[in-house]
């Protein structure tokens, strides 16, 4: 999973990846047409990416309803948060080292 | 000149776009910046014009006052409804026409006005206001009319303080503004309405003019 040259998460190479993780850094639990909203992307993209997380166990999933409409959100996972901090980590030294 | 609705970059993943892509998301996700400066402009200038027509209620009543050379129960009671009663009004006009500016700029933004980050910051600002509304409405209860004005000061300075970590990190600058003319007003008594048209009226207008023309000058 991990670049051996960079140490950088290859999941978190994508952008809407990324995205999510970064939301859910700060925000507990967050819906799906939230996160929409903030990454400006479109349903199957982003559910696509979604399931992507959530079987490397970074996210976990919650269905809930309010009233009739199906209300799915989702929240970091101790093992997501590990794996974003490591990501960050990497980028700081690559950061460091290129100036 | 700070961008203000930043995209996220489009070519493939350089550090240094990561990092902003993380900072941009982790900041969209928990802060509402689509708070308008006119709003600021807007209600600063409903509580000038609340201040001047509260001045005009309240000379009227010492205007009789000094013609008959007495207080009437009456006149006092009829004074305190009608200075309420625009108190609310004031309120009221000054909060839609703010939200209505606010409403304009997230649509130009394309940013839901009802999202996770405006609930956010509508109830951290709402708690410390309701505290404030309570506490001035006990004051009133017991006839006590000489800190409503400190107070209300102090509260809706408070309350943006704690607005400030949801929206426009600015506006704690606005909050500390009222926190210290709320303080200073308990130092002048009797010059509430004053203090009260400086920090709801003045300092509106100085902070919605600054953040228009920081943030929405150019768009």
């Amino acid at each position: 999973m991990k670049n051996p040259i960079t140490g950088l998460n290859k999941i978190f190479d994508n952008r809407i990846r990324l995205g999510v993780m970064s939301i859910l850094m700060v925000n507990e639990e967050i819906s799906f047409n939230d996160l929409k909203q903030m990454l400006e992307v479109t349903d199957g993209n982003l559910a696509t990416h979604l399931v992507n997380l959530e079987e490397n166990g970074y996210i976990k999933v919650k269905k809930g309803f309010i009233g009739k409409k199906t209300n799915t959100t989702y929240s970091m996972t101790k093992t997501g948060e590990k794996a974003f901090a490591d990501h960050i980590a990497a980028l700081e030294i690559m950061i460091k080292g290129v100036k | 000149m700070e961008d203000n609705s930043p995209q996220l970059s489009n070519t493939g993943p350089k550090p240094e776009e990561m990092v902003r892509d993380i900072r941009l998301m982790m900041e969209r996700s928990s802060r509402f910046i689509s708070l308008s400066g006119l709003s600021g402009i807007a209600a600063g200038v409903c509580a000038l014009a609340g201040a001047y027509l509260g001045r005009s209620i309240l000379a009227g009543y010492y205007g009789e006052y000094q013609s008959r050379g007495f207080f009437s129960g009456d006149d006092f009671s009829r004074l305190k409804i009608k200075l309420v009663a625009l108190a609310v009004v004031v309120f009221v006009v000054a909060f839609l026409s703010s939200f209505y500016f606010t409403w304009i700029r997230s649509k130009k933004k394309g940013v839901a006005l009802l999202g996770p980050t405006s609930k956010r910051l509508f109830w951290n600002m709402v708690i410390p206001l309701f505290a404030g509304a309570v506490f001035v409405m006990g004051m009133l209860r017991y006839d006590e009319w000489r800190f409503i004005a400190p107070a209300s000061l102090l509260f809706y300075g408070l309350a943006l303080l704690n607005a400030s970590k949801y929206t426009l990190t600015d506006v704690r600058y606005l909050g500390y503004g009222e926190i210290v003319l709320g303080l200073a007003n308990m130092f002048f008594i009797g010059y509430g309405l004053y203090f009260w048209a400086l920090g709801f009226g003045v300092l509106h207008i100085i902070y919605g003019s600054i953040m228009w023309f920081k943030y929405e000058r150019n768009g």
